[in-house]
């Protein structure tokens, strides 16, 4: 098997705010072809994670060794403030130099090179999405951190974009970091999946987390594709907010 | 034709307004029109200090309204006080400490309304040198980080995932308006600089479906403002930076009017 490359390597990483733990002693690496999964409840820290990866926020303990040329994001949440004139092709080139048959490329792949020339607050959630994921992958990154991707987007868009992921990381050969709560996919294409809960709950193949008791504790049984699962080494239980209970 | 003040003061404005346009657009982008109130008030302590001191105006302002925003900066991660809070206390303390200053200079003869409002007609060579020389500098800061400040202004977390390092761009941004407000002081008047900053930009934004685009026009109707204000400043005799604030009101009002727009200004 040839070498893959490192792209970005967590060591016992937390981050601290107003006197908080939001997340604490996240270890897990991400290398070059590699698909790697968070799952995890709502402010178990997914999205702090992530930022920690791209370097938006320091890591107050532990480390983050960060090894990729090129990172792309697409985030969670973002709005372009009315008072901007932006269009889509003005956004694609927001922080790379790609020429017009670069964006439209990309454009293409996510179904929307018809609206290159439309304003960005003229959108719908979908499309805008669909904006968000072509800007990404056009900077033809090493390491694409994607949260929650498909948000808004129709069913059968869904599937597709989740594939054009998976076809991205062979073509790209690069990295990619998704946050989701789409256990179906998950289940088909990640190479790795960490649930998170503030720390690490459990982590591995699809088909072993699903089975992990810590996982059907945070998720519930209906949404763990099997039914049968083993006990195993269960060395700690959650408080309320899910910090870890001595 | 014209006497030389006006030609120097219109050599001036132009300049002014040709600094203004990006930066204008850039406060209106990322809603920062009561950050520029705040530096421009301040800039009155600067010119106070100038005259206590007798050192170049514009420096002292630029030095006075960098150290407000820098401390701005600073409160901000200190105090549980809002942004437009912090930003009221600082505009009207720097206000009050400038004036109280001037009180006790009272020995040096003071053009306190020429301040406030500006005196574009008493622009001098040299003012016009600081004008040109310093635009040309904020415009080649300005063109050197545009793409960083740009994309920071569009979405924090995008520009800092992705290598633009918003932190560096931002402060940087903060000393060109200082740097602006100090060179266009003299003509328009610390009440109002944030003017000219503001409805050049907020005109081209009802003109314009791209940011190039507003950024251009920004600079175009600023620039019209300004030769307008200055001819009916001398016209009626009316203080010249109201002129040119008045003169950019009514391009914005012109500017709501609806109108049927060509295709190719909609691309």
């Amino acid at each position: 098997m040839e070498q893959k490359k490192l792209l970005v390597k967590l060591e016992k990483a937390g981050v601290h705010r107003s006197s908080k733990w939001l997340v604490r002693g996240i270890s897990f690496e991400i290398n070059q072809g590699q698909i790697v999964t968070l799952i995890g409840p709502n402010g178990s820290g997914k999205t702090t994670t992530a930022k920690m990866i791209l370097n938006i926020l320091n890591a107050d303990e532990g480390l983050v060794t960060g090894n990729a040329n090129k990172m792309a994001y697409v985030p969670q949440k973002i709005s372009i403030d009315w008072t901007m004139p932006l269009r889509v092709i003005d956004f694609m080139k927001l922080t790379s130099n790609l020429n017009n048959t670069q964006v439209n490329e990309s454009l293409t792949m996510t179904g929307v090179d018809k609206l290159l020339y439309n304003q960005i607050n003229s959108l719908s959630g979908g499309e805008f999405q669909r904006v968000l994921i072509a800007r990404a992958i056009a900077k033809k990154p090493e390491l694409l951190v994607l949260d929650e991707p498909v948000q808004g987007v129709d069913f059968n868009g869904e599937i597709a974009l989740y594939n054009l992921i998976k076809e991205i990381s062979v073509s790209l050969n690069c990295g990619i970091l998704l946050i989701s709560h789409d256990m179906h996919f998950v289940m088909s294409t990640t190479n790795h999946v960490i649930c998170l809960n503030g720390h690490i709950c459990c982590s591995g193949t699809p088909g072993s987390v699903v089975k992990n008791p810590e996982y059907i504790k945070l998720f519930g049984e209906h949404n763990s594709e099997t039914l049968s699962y083993y006990q195993h080494n269960h060395d700690h239980s959650h408080n309320h907010d899910g910090s870890v209970a001595d | 034709m014209f006497d030389d003040f006006f030609i120097r003061s219109l050599i001036a404005g132009i300049g002014i307004a040709i600094v203004t346009g990006p930066l204008g657009c850039l406060v209106i982008w990322r809603r920062l029109s009561y950050f520029g109130d705040t530096l421009s008030h301040s800039a009155l302590l600067g010119v106070t200090l100038a005259y206590a001191f007798s050192i170049n105006i514009s420096l002292s302002v630029f030095i006075i309204s960098g150290i407000v925003a820098l401390t701005l900066l600073s409160l901000q991660k200190r105090t549980k006080l809002a942004g437009d809070s912090l930003l009221g206390l600082l505009a009207h303390s720097t206000l009050a400490i400038g004036l109280v200053l001037i009180g006790f200079l009272s020995s040096i003869r003071f053009d306190l309304m020429g301040l406030l409002f500006g005196d574009i007609l008493a622009v001098t060579l040299e003012d016009i040198f600081i004008i040109w020389f310093g635009g040309l500098i904020i415009l080649g800061i300005l063109y050197y980080i545009w793409k960083s400040i740009f994309a920071a202004t569009v979405n924090y977390d995008l520009a800092a995932a992705e290598g633009m390092k918003p932190d560096v761009s931002n402060f940087i941004f903060t000393l060109l308006l200082a740097g602006v407000i100090a060179i266009s002081l003299k003509m328009i008047g610390a009440l109002l600089i944030t003017g000219l900053l503001l409805i050049p930009a907020a005109t081209a934004r009802s003109l314009s479906n791209n940011p190039f685009q507003m950024v251009i026009l920004s600079i175009l109707i600023g620039i019209v403002s300004v030769m307008i204000g200055l001819f009916s400043s001398l016209e009626f005799n009316t203080a010249s930076g109201p002129s040119i604030i008045v003169a950019g009101l009514v391009l914005f009002i012109l500017s709501l009017i609806p109108f049927k727009r060509s295709s190719a200004l909609q691309r």
